[in-house]
């Protein structure tokens, strides 16, 4: 594949721009959902990678944030709610030259979509996961999601859930991911730079984007104040990064852990054999 | 975002034509966001502020047009991927997506303007200050007057515009499909 | 194309306009004047597919008696502006007596509305609201528009003043309603000169004792409420989230509990695991998530515990048309689940009977323990209508339990009714392991025949041998030919039956309620003297007419009437279909 490309301008093998990423789908988006800003990001990272938008393809479950395959030029997926996982994973085994990208927010990833989060980090097939976090649950109209803190008012858990949130990036590294960073919305190069590093990094990379409801969680105007660059480095260390992770407050912004771990590698074949000569099994 | 360093945002060209080059990707960038904005505008039935960010993305396309003129440049060159001048927060990108509302009138479009030129004057004058490449420095210079200019053309616009009204952002109508 | 657009004894509004402007809630409280004014309605709403700001409808229908349906089209359609509202040119259809009322200041109106020839008058609604400061647009609109339909100012501005919940800005607000007030007068004389008035409001006395306003999701949560659920697990899907965020502080209230899933897998298995407690538990989705929940409702069929599952029709297949009502979930409903697998399927034929069909279905499912699928849909689920107060329900839900310590006790006893006394956790000396796995009486896992024919015959047999009484079937009318339908289709049917009527064409109506088990016999006695059926259906696959082909006999082969959603079945269209197919006969 593409060599990596940080500060240094590098040779790249194809000469792509965001523009060349971005369909003429206009997003029906509220103005000013964080989700504009991880389109560009995204579209960014892409063009940073190199690889043409006919050899990528952005799976999606359902959702506001799900909506974005239509809005790039890559082969896009928008299947049913939850499962975006398990398509890209059968996507991506069949298809092993193909960039998959899996998008989708945090109703969908977390809530329904648990299950197979925690698989899809054991397996660590080579893709690159992007939860649009915005704690709210916004086609739907505003139901509390696995991210939601525990009291905030709904009309379908009147009072809070009650409920301790969801820690992602834990239980990704818990269960086998090889990279766990967070990003924020709001900005946008640093976003495109870990989505782009997060492309690059074998194995299964799960990135948790903070990407604000303007319509539901109105308070999300603040993250921008409250989102700090993470002090600690990023660590290949599991151990040391699952002790960071746990205290971690969801506000740290960057890398958290960048992994050894080998990515899934479907059982070899082995050489071939012809159809015909299966028959023998059976030939009296 | 919190940065300890300002400096460390911000990535020192180190000639003249990186810095025209990377100078100009924020006016195209700048265009690009503006009709992004127009397009968003338009797809929530706001058509008269759609037609102000088109406007807005129109003088950052006679910026960028200025740029190539002055250095002679007849189409923008692949200073493309090389990082941006500015990253963080303080980056033009990141600083408007917040204050939009699709109910949003013209007053707070230019008010968005406003701020953006505010940061790119700002910027201009910071580099100006630490750069240590003459050419660099003069032009920066430059680039910081020219913000300046347009605060001003800005801020006259706000004065012909009228003022928000107090309920402005106030939908009787529930988010779609409330009972 | 009639010249009148609609009935004589109803009037037709539709509210258009874009984000901020207000037309649903002008809507619902137009609803609610007319309310206050005797006379009954329906509200039914559209809009873009933005979550905010976009492009909106209020579709209301207005008379003196209960209204179920929307009219073949309206006679008035008032719009504050006209973003995109061409979109809505399907769903609101104008003629040449209707009144097309717009703001000069926000453009032409679109051609596909003027071209019905509708008559257009100009009303600069933006300046009219700004010379009453504090005052929304919406108002402005609720005033023209309820005063053009016969509703008086009175009616109006109590509606508002109920309805407001900020006391300052309230006055301003009811300035607006009675200035569009005097604007509709202006109109009004217009009209008189160009083509005759509008359609009004024509009596209505009903009070307001023993009167809702309600949707029918509403409906169905206050029906599970009165059968006594109270455990419901909740995911959100649209058309169906108003179920359940309406029973969430509800079902507190009466003592209950509603638990947020993180999906359709968990919130069914919940339902299940709360039931086999010996608590009546529901859940409510739509097409997609009654997907994912068929192997659990298998599982509530063999291991026998009652369930109940409201499924809010809307476009299928798959994500389908989620804001789109459809009645396309029948074949599913009623066949599904993999093996042998009987359940119950109840549908409710309008808003009112949302509330009763799913009082129903929870006693059936808590007498017969057994899962019951409601079929409702969008059209009923997210449209408000003024309905007579529901009648309280004679029957009574009740479980056949275990005692403690009855001797020999067996859980799945092949009894001859079906039903087997069901142990509830806590009783002494009558435990049990409920199963999925096929087992014998005693609920012991089995692969022997004779325990699988028995516990398949049993789990038949109990719901093909309840008395569903009268309940199982609306039939009105007395013909040889008869319309069959079910759910939101029934509304416009009857209407089209009772056009039919008055034209001197005689037919009957028969509402289907119960759709699975099949009732043979019922069906029989209901079909009495009738030579000709017709199914009538809002689906591309005609999906009740094949399923009543499969399980019914008819003196000859019925015909069907099917077309899929998004746009409602309406009387008119319906009407010259029924007697298309009288002609052929």
């Amino acid at each position: 594949m593409n060599e990596i490309v940080n500060d240094a301008p590098a040779v790249p093998v194809q000469v792509l721009t965001a523009a060349n990423f971005k369909s003429s789908y206009k997003p029906i988006w509220c103005p000013g959902c964080g989700d504009y800003t991880v389109l560009s990001s995204v579209t960014k990272a892409l063009a940073i990678m190199g690889v043409p938008p006919k050899d990528c393809a952005v799976v999606s479950g359902i959702g506001c944030s799900s909506r974005i395959p239509a809005y790039t030029t890559c082969y896009g997926f928008h299947g049913v709610h939850g499962r975006s996982l398990a398509a890209a994973t059968g996507l991506k085994v069949a298809r092993p030259d193909l960039q998959v990208l899996v998008a989708g927010g945090d109703g969908d990833g977390y809530s329904i979509g648990g299950n197979h989060f925690l698989h899809a980090c054991r397996r660590n097939v080579d893709m690159t996961y992007l939860v649009m976090d915005n704690h709210v649950y916004g086609m739907t109209k505003g139901q509390p999601s696995p991210t939601t803190e525990p009291d905030w008012d709904s009309k379908l858990s009147p009072g809070g859930t009650g409920v301790r949130v969801f820690n992602p990036p834990v239980v990704a590294l818990a269960s086998g991911a090889n990279f766990v960073a967070r990003a924020f919305a709001g900005d946008l190069h640093g976003t495109a730079d870990i989505i782009a590093k997060a492309m690059q990094h074998p194995g299964f990379s799960f990135v948790e984007i903070l990407s604000p409801c303007v319509t539901f969680r109105p308070e999300q105007r603040d993250w921008r104040k409250l989102v700090r660059a993470a002090v600690v480095p990023s660590t290949d260390d599991a151990g040391r990064a699952a002790r960071r992770l746990m205290t971690d407050d969801g506000l740290n912004i960057g890398i958290l852990y960048a992994g050894n771990r080998a990515p899934y590698q479907a059982s070899v074949r082995a050489a071939g054999c012809s159809v015909a000569e299966l028959e023998a099994e059976f030939a009296l | 975002m919190s940065q300890t360093n300002n400096n460390a945002a911000l990535k020192l060209p180190a000639t003249l034509q990186d810095f025209m080059a990377q100078a100009l990707q924020m006016e195209l960038d700048a265009a690009e966001r503006y009709n992004e904005f127009a397009d968003m505008m338009e797809a929530h039935n706001n058509l008269e502020v759609a037609q102000w960010f088109r406007k807005m993305a129109e003088v950052e396309g006679k910026h960028a047009d200025q740029i190539m003129s002055e250095m002679g440049w007849s189409e923008a060159p692949s200073g493309l991927r090389m990082a941006p001048l500015l990253t963080g927060l303080e980056a033009p990108e990141s600083a408007s997506d917040a204050e939009l509302h699709y109910l949003m009138q013209p007053w707070h479009v230019l008010q968005l303007a406003l701020g953006n030129e505010q940061r790119a004057e700002r910027f201009f004058a910071k580099l100006a200050s630490v750069a240590t490449v003459e050419s660099v420095r003069k032009a920066a210079l430059e680039l910081q007057k020219e913000e300046a200019e347009h605060i001003e053309l800005v801020q006259a616009w706000l004065k012909k515009v009228p003022e928000p009204t107090a309920n402005w952002d106030q939908d009787p109508d529930p988010p779609r499909y409330d009972s | 194309m009639q010249e009148q657009i609609s009935a004589p004894t109803s009037v037709s509004i539709a509210l258009a306009g874009s984000g901020g402007s207000g037309v649903m809630t002008a809507g619902t409280v137009l609803l609610a004047a007319a309310a206050k004014a005797g006379a009954y309605g329906v509200m039914v709403r559209t809009s873009g597919p933005q979550i905010r700001g976009g492009e909106a409808a209020a579709l209301v229908r207005l008379g003196p008696q209960p209204i179920s349906s929307l009219d073949d089209g309206f006679d008035l359609l008032l719009a504050i502006d006209w973003q995109n509202v061409n979109r809505f040119a399907d769903e609101i259809v104008l003629g040449a007596r209707s009144v097309l009322i717009g703001d000069p200041d926000e453009g032409e109106a679109p051609e596909v509305f003027k071209a019905t020839g509708a008559r257009y008058i100009p009303l600069s609604l933006k300046k009219m609201a700004k010379e009453i400061p504090g005052c929304w647009i919406n108002m402005l609109a609720l005033g023209i528009s309820g005063t053009l339909a016969g509703l008086p100012l009175q009616a109006l501005q109590d509606a508002v003043r109920e309805s407001w919940k900020k006391p300052d800005t309230l006055e301003a607000n009811l300035q607006a309603v009675a200035r569009g007030a005097q604007a509709a007068v202006g109109v009004a004389e217009q009209l008189a000169q160009d083509g005759g008035p509008m359609a009004q409001l024509q009596g209505g006395a009903a009070s307001d004792a023993r009167r809702w306003m309600i949707s029918g999701n509403e409906a169905a949560g206050f029906g599970a409420i009165r059968g006594g659920v109270r455990f419901v697990a909740a995911y959100p899907i649209t058309p169906a989230t108003e179920v359940l965020e309406w029973l969430a502080p509800s079902l507190i209230k009466v003592g209950g509990t509603l638990l947020q899933a993180e999906d359709e897998l968990a919130s069914i298995n919940m339902i299940i695991g709360a039931s086999y407690g010996g608590v009546p538990s529901l859940t409510a989705t739509a097409g997609p998530g009654l997907a994912l929940m068929t192997e659990a409702i298998g599982l509530a069929v063999a291991a026998e515990v009652p369930i109940v599952v409201v499924d809010v029709m809307r476009g299928g297949p798959s994500t389908g048309i989620p804001a789109k009502s459809e009645q396309s979930d029948l074949s599913f409903a009623v066949s599904g689940l993999h093996g042998d697998a009987p359940r119950l399927v109840v549908a409710p034929s309008s808003i009112s009977d949302c509330l009763g069909a799913t009082q129903w279905a929870v006693q059936l499912a808590e007498a017969l323990q057994a899962p019951a699928i409601v079929l409702s849909d969008q059209y009923m689920g997210q449209s408000r209508a003024i309905i007579d107060r529901p009648a309280d329900s004679e029957r009574v839900t009740q479980r056949l339990t275990a005692p403690a310590n009855a001797p020999d006790y067996k859980r799945y006893r092949n009894t001859e009714s079906g039903v087997s006394p069901m142990a509830i956790p806590g009783t002494e000396g009558v435990s049990y392991t409920a199963d999925g796995l096929e087992h014998s009486e005693a609920g012991i896992p089995s692969s022997q025949s004779k325990d699988h024919v028995l516990q398949l015959n049993k789990r038949e047999r109990k719901l093909a041998l309840h008395d569903y009484g009268p309940y199982w079937a609306d039939v009105e009318g007395d013909a040889d030919a008869v319309v069959i339908t079910f759910g939101s289709s029934s509304g416009p049917a009857r209407e089209a039956v009772e056009r039919a009527r008055a034209m001197g064409v005689n037919l009957r109506l028969m509402v289907l309620r119960l759709l699975a088990p099949a009732r043979p016999e019922q069906m029989a006695a209901a079909l009495q003297g009738v030579k000709h059926v017709i199914v009538v259906e809002q689906n591309h696959g005609a999906q009740l007419y094949r399923y009543l082909r499969a399980w019914y006999d008819f003196p000859q082969p019925p015909a069907s009437y099917h077309r899929p959603g998004p746009l409602p079945l309406r009387p008119g269209e319906l009407l010259n279909a029924l007697l298309e197919w009288r002609k052929a006969q």
